[in-house]
């Protein structure tokens, strides 16, 4: 079943690639979409049926030199389960979507076919992305990685008679090339030291590498530490995590529909899922776990900071994934994988929806994306205002705090930030985090009130025409819009749950037999609501609840517990999709964390809103006047921390030079100037010379030979070995 | 005990008596009239011979004394002259008839020629590998001047005599210096009295006074000058006969004399035998370019060709020899079908060697020029052409001898050379088509050797026809 998943939509992106002219445009656009939904059906199947043990299913040998063999096969696990909900089910709806979306694109004239090759790249992309996440070997994971980022290189290029569409293309794909020599420094270390690249050997070498020295830059590392951090550089790449985050922003050039699949919810994901993947190294990785949670937390307040400022409606949504992704990282650097993919689920819903919500908006206001420009949109396209709402409330984190009653990203992004808080003892993410999500909830309202509030700003004629989407956009909505709503709710328990859902869900094998009376009493403050979540068999323990129990009680056994998991995994791969060490406490100690903690993000939600809501509603002229007044600073949020034009100075202008001058002066000068001189000037001469000496007189043949021979006996004498 | 000498020696003498019986059976017979029946039958004779030689046993045998050596060296290059000897006969025939130039002396100075060249490839004293050498270079000065009439015939003739005779004066005074410091002439004893006392400076004067003399017989820079005249003058069959089996033959000795009489003293001779190798790849490859008669070209061409050849026997080793001799296979093997080409060449009757007519010459022809094309790129060393295994064998040879720089130089030079051999072929299907020049159809034995030549370059590719552990046994029997 899961290589149908797998390969439906390659069978559909060259069944609508090549056989559009076959079999006609529509049937095309519609054999890809069919062929999706039949995977996102599968997909919802394999999940819920899934009970945790991890399965291999091998498709064929790929490579075999010397020691390196390598299989094309499909690991099967909770990660990968959750992965292909999120890439089948966004992917699915997308196409539907860009049925409507792609219709009367202006960038097209009369005649000309561009939507089976639209659909033939989404389709494509789901494919690498599925070969991505099912990946059993780093090789396996390298390829879907690539792949994803030609598909994403060619989407963002799609309207390339555009020369910006042409140039954030390149953009992404060289920015991404820096991320990935870092992964494939990373894979050949692996392979360098374990002698190979698949997952279980990978895992199980982990605690030797950690003893392990690596030498690397003239330098001796810890072997986990370096190997993690160059796997890191990758996942930085492709998840736009700041220094190479520069390309999501222009990656926007591309249709909507494309950047709610690819730059939202699926590939930029990819870090993230890597990070996750490779948790059985990270845990060894202490130092680099560190940077990776101290990057994340200040990527998410970064690009929080620069979309408060945007004014084009996708950037903001670009900033907030960017955003979004710091925050998954920060769960996966403080060693709480599970909260990482649970956010990584749920923002996929909500922020795949943002950005079809935005592309409707669009779509109404004639391909119009200067949130100046719009206003008063809400009786115009109401479904379309409603969707954008749910996905407000979504992100900036709404719901019953204290309690486990709330839209997707309360739940998830409130677990970031209590893992936060519990992994760097109130430190440097934590309050990062905090900051962000104020800022967070600021620009999502921002942009809600300009967008659907106050008065018509923009053209008159484009206002007054502003129309609701046609159903095949609307209808994504409607399902994404659950997922919302939802997601958060119905799998808080498996992700974020306490110790005995999360390893039951992630198939990690149980150690409650040993420690069954702890986690009978184990405490957790959302454990009173938990059985409106996933029904779980442990559910009724979790009633007892009681913050009486002290958390060290509740440390203690948990340690006991993965003592026995530590001793009974000695030498051999961990079970279980995501590893976390023995003394890994980080989600132990975020569910016992104070309540200040876990109000706080709810609070800088409400502080954002209230801002939101003074200046943009109450006084729309604030804005202007504390941009005015705080020049320097606005301009600085605005050029997005002037990144660009650093990078500009210097990387590209010098590598711009150094092109132009190996050209011009090394190509053109040196070498193509020596090659004519030589070829033109010298060997001519020489011929000449050869020429004149052929007279035709025997004579001069004669002296000729005398001369040599002469020097020969000369030279001999002088140098020969004669005694 | 002279039983078992001339036993040794029976196809050499068997050659011999069948000249001098073609001599006699001309003389008195219809003079001209025979010569066809004679050049079918000498090149029969000489494939007998070479087939008789080739399958003959394995193992070294010694004649008189020591001064005819019948070893797997011997056999390899006796048998690539007398197929080379043979080919270049029966291509020379229809031409040399049309030509008025078929005259019966033409095969017996062949066949006496050839046991000349036998000889020198079998010398093991340096009085034999004199006979051999003036039996067969006093047969080469005859054929030269075979037209009488043409001017520059008799002068290339002339000219060859008189700097071959310079040059076995030089050869010869490099032998008595030998024979002085020595004591014998006997190849084995001079090995024998170096490895007991060294080399004195009077020997190492022999040494390179008979270097100097074969050089002169391979053509090497700086005793090469008579090359591209004698080529130019000399009728063109005759022209492919020397280009060919003579090359080898000389090589052979070269590398006979080299290994047999001064096998100790490698890096003596080394030295000077890289360096006439690395002026001769310079040299005709830079003077190639200025040539526009393809008959003084290839002269050049072979000059260059020689110089590679030499860099092999300059590594001194067994790899070194067996790389000569892969690389002297290969070269007959292109020129005997580049000449094929080159003896089509005619308009309106008369043979043409401007390298002009052949512009837009695949227009025409598109087969023979597709052949002709294998084979330039082949003499140019071009992969996949079997010319570039032959450069890649002496090139990894000096390499492995430690012959870096020659190595590198032998590789600039063929850069160089590539232009030459590359201008023809651009002539043929890129050239200017007012100038074309060429008509005539081609004789089916000349367009056979020629497409026969062309597909050995092609398919050759698969394993050299199994010739690399020929020339490594041969080698070996040379080198121990």
């Amino acid at each position: 079943m899961t290589s149908i998943i797998l390969f439906a939509p390659l069978v559909g992106a060259i069944i609508c690639g090549f056989g559009w002219k076959i079999i006609g445009e529509k049937a095309a656009m519609w054999v890809a979409t069919g062929f999706l939904f039949l995977a996102a059906f599968l997909s919802w199947v394999v999940f819920l049926s899934f009970d945790g043990h991890m399965e291999q299913i091998q498709i064929l040998r790929w490579i075999e030199s010397g020691t390196l063999s390598t299989d094309w096969s499909i690991r099967l696990d909770r990660m990968t389960a959750i992965m292909l909900i999120v890439v089948t089910t966004v992917s699915s709806l997308v196409h539907l979507y860009s049925f409507g979306y792609m219709d009367h694109d202006p960038q097209w004239g009369e005649g000309e076919t561009y939507k089976p090759r639209f659909f033939a790249y989404l389709s494509f992309f789901t494919f690498a992305m599925l070969m991505l996440v099912t990946s059993d070997n780093l090789v396996q994971m390298f390829f879907g990685w690539e792949g994803v980022g030609v598909a994403s290189y060619l989407l963002i290029g799609f309207y390339w008679k555009k020369p910006s569409a042409g140039a954030a293309a390149m953009k992404a794909f060289i920015v991404n090339r820096v991320g990935d020599f870092g992964f494939a420094l990373g894979i050949f270390a692996l392979y360098f030291l374990v002698d190979s690249v698949a997952f279980d050997d990978v895992f199980a070498a982990a605690p030797a590498l950690a003893e392990m020295q690596l030498t690397f830059l003239w330098r001796d590392w810890n072997a986990a530490n370096v190997i993690a951090f160059l796997l890191f550089v990758g996942a930085m790449g492709k998840s736009a995590q700041l220094i190479l985050h520069t390309w999501l922003p222009d990656a926007m050039e591309g249709p909507t529909p494309v950047s709610a699949l690819i730059h939202a919810a699926t590939m930029v994901t990819a870090g993230v899922f890597l990070v996750c993947r490779m948790s059985p190294l990270m845990e060894y990785a202490p130092e680099t776990m560190a940077f990776v949670t101290f990057l994340g937390a200040t990527t998410a307040f970064f690009a929080a900071t620069v979309g408060l400022v945007q004014n084009d409606i996708k950037r903001v949504i670009a900033y907030s994934t960017c955003s979004q992704l710091g925050y998954m990282f920060v769960a996966a650097g403080v060693g709480v994988y599970s909260a990482a993919m649970f956010h990584l689920l749920t923002h996929a819903f909500f922020k795949a929806m943002l950005f079809l919500g935005a592309g409707s908006v669009i779509h109404a206001m004639h391909h119009e994306q200067d949130m100046r420009n719009y206003g008063d949109l809400r009786k115009k396209i109401p479904y379309t205002f409603w969707a954008m709402m749910i996905g407000t409330l979504a992100i900036t984190g709404v719901g019953i705090p204290l309690t486990t009653i709330g839209f997707a990203g309360f739940l998830s992004k409130d677990a970031i930030i209590e893992s936060a808080y519990a992994g760097t003892q109130g430190g440097y993410a934590f309050w990062m985090l905090v900051i962000a999500a104020l800022f967070t909830s600021f620009y999502s309202w921002r942009l809600m009130f300009m967008t659907f509030y106050g008065k018509a700003r923009g053209d008159k004629h484009t206002h007054d025409h502003a129309h609701e989407s046609p159903k095949v956009m609307l209808i994504p909505l409607g399902v994404l819009a659950i997922g919302a709503v939802f997601s958060g709710m119905v799998f808080y328990g498996g992700f974020f749950g306490d110790h005995d859902k999360v390893n039951k869900f992630f198939g990690i094998p149980a150690h409650h037999e040993t420690a069954d009376a702890g986690h009978g009493a184990e405490t957790d403050t959302h454990g009173a609501v938990e059985t409106h979540a996933v029904a779980d068999d442990h559910a009724v323990a979790d009633t007892h609840a009681d913050d009486a129990h002290g958390d060290d009680h509740a440390t203690t056994m948990a340690d006991e517990g993965h003592a026995v998991v530590a001793a009974a995994h000695h030498g051999t791969a961990p079970v279980g999709a995501i590893y976390m060490s023995p003394d890994n406490h980080v989600m132990d100690d975020a569910h016992h964390a104070p309540k200040w903690v876990k109000v706080s993000p709810f609070i800088a939600m409400l502080i954002g809103l209230a801002t939101a809501y003074l200046f943009y509603i109450v006084n729309p002229a604030l804005p202007k006047r504390l941009a005015e007044s705080q020049r320097p600073l606005y301009l600085f949020l605005l050029n997005k921390w002037y990144f660009d034009e650093v990078y500009d100075f210097l990387f590209v202008r010098p590598a711009k030079w150094l092109g132009d001058f190996l050209w011009r002066r090394g190509d053109g000068n040196i070498i193509d100037g020596s090659i004519n001189g030589v070829a033109m000037g010298i060997i001519p001469f020489f011929t000449r010379l050869a020429g004149r000496a052929q007279s035709g007189y025997l004579f001069h043949y004669a002296f000729a030979m005398v001369i040599g021979i002469a020097v020969l006996v000369t030279w001999m004498s002088i140098s020969g070995g004669a005694e | 005990m002279i039983s078992a000498d001339i036993n040794v020696v029976l196809p050499e003498i068997l050659l011999a008596l069948f000249a001098m019986a073609a001599l006699l059976f001309g003389v008195y017979t219809g003079k001209d009239k025979t010569a066809p029946l004679l050049v079918y039958l000498t090149s029969f004779v000489l494939v007998a011979l070479a087939i008789w030689v080739g399958f003959s046993g394995a193992g070294t045998e010694t004649a008189f004394n020591g001064a005819f050596i019948d070893d797997g060296f011997a056999r390899f290059a006796k048998v690539v002259i007398l197929l080379s000897g043979a080919a270049v006969l029966l291509m020379a025939q229809e031409y040399m008839l049309r030509q008025g130039l078929l005259r019966f002396e033409y095969p017996v100075l062949v066949s006496l020629a050839i046991v000349g060249m036998m000889m020198m490839v079998s010398a093991g004293d340096l009085m034999a590998l004199y006979m051999g050498l003036e039996l067969q270079s006093l047969a080469l000065y005859v054929v030269a001047s075979l037209r009488r009439d043409s001017a520059k015939s008799t002068e290339a003739g002339l000219k060859y005599f008189v700097l071959g005779a310079l040059s076995s004066g030089m050869l010869l005074y490099g032998a008595s210096l030998t024979y002085g410091y020595t004591g014998t002439t006997l190849f084995s004893g001079i090995i024998g009295t170096i490895g007991e006392e060294g080399i004195s400076l009077g020997l190492l004067f022999g040494l390179v006074f008979l270097i100097t003399g074969l050089a002169f017989k391979v053509s090497a820079v700086p005793f090469h000058m008579w090359t591209p005249d004698v080529y130019e003058g000399s009728p063109t069959p005759v022209t492919a006969f020397f280009a060919t089996a003579p090359k080898m033959a000389a090589m052979g000795l070269f590398a006979r004399v080299m290994f047999d009489a001064f096998g100790n003293a490698t890096h003596d001779w080394g030295q000077v035998v890289a360096l006439l190798s690395v002026l001769s790849m310079f040299l005709g490859a830079v003077a190639a370019i200025g040539q526009t008669n393809i008959k003084r070209l290839m002269a050049y061409s072979s000059i260059a060709h020689m110089g590679f050849a030499l860099m092999g026997l300059a590594a001194g080793t067994a790899g070194g020899v067996q790389a000569m001799l892969i690389y002297m296979a290969i070269y007959v093997t292109m020129n005997v079908g580049t000449f094929a080409f080159v003896l089509s060449m005619e308009k309106d009757g008369q043979p043409v060697t401007d390298i002009a007519s052949l512009n837009m010459y695949s227009k025409r022809e598109p087969l023979r020029a597709l052949a002709m094309l294998v084979l330039l790129f082949s003499l140019a060393g071009v992969p996949p052409m079997v010319g570039f295994f032959g450069k890649f064998y002496v090139l990894m040879a000096a390499v492995d001898a430690g012959y870096m720089w020659l190595a590198i130089a032998g590789v600039i030079a063929s850069v160089i050379g590539a232009f030459y051999y590359l201008r023809i072929v651009f002539y043929m299907y890129f050239g200017d088509e007012q100038k074309a020049g060429l008509d005539g159809t081609m004789n089916p034995v000349l367009w056979g050797f020629l497409m026969a030549s062309a597909a050995v370059m092609l398919v050759g590719v698969i394993n050299l026809f199994g010739i690399e552990g020929l020339a490594l046994s041969a080698a070996e029997t040379l080198v121990n």
